[in-house]
C-alpha cells in the first residue's frame, strides 16, 4: 500500500487533497444566489458554505477565514447582500494574502439576483480554469490532518467503528500525522482516563476542565447530546454513549487542546473543544454533526472519519467524509452511503485491527483523489452558527514550543 | 420479565429448536472487558432463546436488539453498570442475570436521558 500521494500546493505553502472553489454567502439573504452560482459547477468542485447570521460574531469570522484558506480550497467567491454586518473586506483580504483567487459580489450593488448570478458564474468558470493548473506536489502521511466524529450512533458504534477508527488514529499519530477528535460533551464520564493521557500535567487539567465545562453547559441546557435514536439502538445513558465516542481517539498520548480555527502545532493527537466558553448563550453547542465537521475542517482537517451506527448519510463541504458503518444491518440497508463495513467485526468476519488498517488505507486513497461515497452522491453539507470562545493559551499547545 | 434458571446441560443446543447464546466469539454475546457486569448482543436475539452465562442459563422472555445489554450476573439496586471497564450509570432496581438492561432499570449518573416519550 502506497503511503505517498499527490496534493495541491497553495500559495501559503500548505498542501490540500482537494481543489474546491468555495462560493460563500455572508448572510442567509445571499444564500440562494451563492447556491445558484455553485450548482452549475458542482461537478467541477464548486461548493457552497456561509454564515447565515446578520449580526457579527468573532467565532464565525474566525471559522470563515479558516475555511476560506483551507488547503483543500483553491479559490473563493464571496456573495454579500450588502447590508449585513459581516466584514467582507477583511475576509477577502485574508484570502488574497493566502495567494488564492478571490472575488466579492454584492447583490445590492450588482443589480440584484439575476445579474449577480450571471457575474458569479462567469467568475467561477474563469477561476475553475485557472485552478485546473494548481501545482500538484508529492505529499506524505505526516502532512495530513485527520478529524473524526460520530453521528447517528447506536450501541454498535462503540464496539466496532469507533475502536476501529481508534486503531487507524494510532497509526496516523505513529506516522507523524495530526489527528483530531472532538465533542467534549460526549466525553462526560471519561474525565479520569482522558486526564491520564495528556502529555503534560497542565494539559491534563485543561482536558478535564474542558469536559467539566461541557457537563455544566449541558446541565444548564437540561439536555445532553443523547438523541432518541441512541436509546432505540441500545445505548442507555450519556456516559455509555461517551465511552463509545471516546474510543475513536485510540491509545496515543494527547498532545494538545484546540478550539475551532486553531491548527495543530505539529503531528500528534488533539482534542477539539467545541463547547462555547462563558455563560450559556446561543443554544446548543452543536445543533447537528455538520456543525462539528465544519469545526474540524476549520482546524485544518483534510478529511473526516465519520462513524455511524444508525446510518447517517451526510458528507461535507471543504473536507471529504469517509463513512465507517458500525452496524451490519445498517450497512446492508444503506451500503451506497457507506465507505467501510466495520459491522463485519460483530459477524466474526474481521478483527478491529483489520478494519483499522482498512480505514487507514482508504484514507490514503481518498487523500490521493478517490471519491468517498458521500462525495460521489453529491453531499456537501455545511452548518455554521453563533458561538463564543476565549483564545487557547500556551498550556493547551505544549508541543508547539 | 420472568426468568427460568436451568442447570447447564451438555448437548442441549438443538433441543426444542432453541437457540443458545454465550459470551464467546461467535456466541452472539460480547463481553467487552473481563470486569464488565453486562454482555452486548452482537445480533438480534429472539424471545425464547437460551442464554448461557458462566455456570447457568436463562430463557429470554423478550427479544434483545443488536447492541443492547443484558446482565452478566445479578446486579443490586444502586450498583454501577460496568461496560468496557467504565461505569456507564447505575441500576435503579435489582437486576437478575440475563435480564435486558436499559432505560427501565438503569439511569445516568450525570444527565437525564430523553427518548421519544420525553424525559426518562
Amino acid at each position: 500500500m502506497k503511503q505517498n500521494f499527490n496534493g495541491y500546493l497553495r500559495g501559503d505553502g500548505r498542501k490540500g487533497i482537494r481543489n474546491q472553489l468555495l462560493v460563500v454567502y455572508l448572510v442567509e439573504c445571499a444564500h440562494h444566489v451563492a447556491r445558484e452560482i455553485a450548482t452549475t459547477y458542482r461537478d467541477q468542485g464548486a461548493q457552497v458554505v456561509g454564515f447565515s447570521g446578520c449580526y457579527p460574531n468573532a467565532y464565525a469570522d474566525r471559522m470563515m477565514s479558516a475555511l476560506c484558506t483551507h488547503p483543500n480550497v483553491g479559490g473563493v467567491l464571496l456573495v454579500s447582500l450588502g447590508c449585513e454586518s459581516f466584514d467582507r473586506k477583511k475576509l477577502a483580504a485574508t484570502v488574497a494574502e493566502s495567494g488564492r483567487p478571490v472575488n466579492t459580489l454584492v447583490i445590492q450593488q450588482h443589480g440584484g439576483t439575476r445579474t449577480t448570478i450571471e457575474q458569479g458564474k462567469a467568475w467561477a468558470e474563469q477561476t475553475l480554469a485557472i485552478m485546473k493548473n494548481s501545482p500538484r506536489v508529492p505529499m506524505s502521511v505526516d502532512e495530513l490532518v485527520i478529524g473524526t466524529i460520530c453521528g447517528g450512533s447506536d450501541a454498535t458504534s462503540g464496539i466496532t467503528a469507533n475502536p476501529a477508527i481508534g486503531r487507524a488514529f494510532d497509526r496516523f499519530v505513529a506516522e507523524g500525522a495530526s489527528a483530531i477528535f472532538e465533542e467534549t460533551g460526549e466525553l462526560i464520564g471519561c474525565e479520569d482516563i482522558l486526564e491520564q493521557r495528556a502529555v503534560t500535567p497542565e494539559l491534563a487539567k485543561i482536558l478535564r476542565g474542558s469536559v467539566e465545562k461541557a457537563a455544566r453547559y449541558y446541565t444548564t441546557l437540561g439536555h445532553g447530546s443523547f438523541a432518541p435514536g441512541n436509546s432505540e439502538g441500545g445505548l442507555t445513558t450519556q456516559e455509555e454513549k461517551s465511552l463509545g465516542a471516546y474510543s475513536k481517539s485510540g491509545d496515543s498520548m494527547i498532545s494538545g487542546l484546540l478550539k475551532p480555527g486553531d491548527r495543530p502545532a505539529s503531528g500528534g493527537l488533539y482534542l477539539l473543544d467545541v463547547v462555547p466558553d462563558g455563560a450559556v448563550r446561543f443554544g446548543f453547542p452543536n445543533i447537528n454533526d455538520n456543525a462539528e465537521i465544519a469545526e474540524l475542517a476549520a482546524c485544518g482537517a483534510h478529511l473526516i472519519l465519520f462513524s455511524t451506527g444508525r446510518g447517517s448519510v451526510v458528507g461535507s463541504a471543504v473536507s471529504p467524509v469517509i463513512k465507517v458503518c458500525a452496524n451490519p444491518e445498517t450497512y446492508r440497508n444503506l451500503s451506497d452511503d457507506m465507505d467501510i463495513d466495520s459491522g463485519r467485526i460483530l459477524e466474526g468476519k474481521a478483527t478491529l485491527e483489520e478494519v483499522g488498517k482498512e480505514i487507514f488505507d482508504l484514507s490514503i486513497e481518498v487523500a490521493d483523489g478517490r471519491l468517498t461515497a458521500s462525495e460521489s452522491l453529491g453531499h456537501q453539507e455545511f452548518v455554521l452558527g453563533y458561538k463564543t470562545f476565549e483564545p487557547t493559551g500556551p498550556a493547551c499547545h505544549p508541543t508547539s514550543g | 420479565m420472568e426468568w427460568t434458571r436451568k442447570k447447564p446441560t451438555l448437548n442441549m443446543e438443538n433441543s426444542n429448536d432453541q437457540e443458545v447464546y454465550e459470551a464467546r466469539q461467535g456466541g452472539g454475546l460480547l463481553r467487552l472487558s473481563p470486569d464488565d457486569n453486562v454482555l452486548i448482543a452482537t445480533r438480534v436475539i429472539s424471545a425464547g432463546s437460551r442464554v448461557e452465562i458462566d455456570a447457568a442459563s436463562w430463557i429470554l422472555k423478550n427479544q434483545i436488539g443488536l447492541g443492547h445489554k443484558i446482565a452478566a450476573r445479578a446486579i443490586a439496586q444502586g450498583e454501577k453498570i460496568i461496560k468496557c471497564h467504565v461505569a456507564i450509570g447505575s441500576a435503579t432496581e435489582p437486576i437478575a442475570p440475563g435480564q435486558h438492561i436499559h432505560l427501565h432499570n438503569m439511569k445516568s449518573d450525570y444527565l437525564p436521558t430523553y427518548d421519544r416519550g420525553g424525559l426518562v
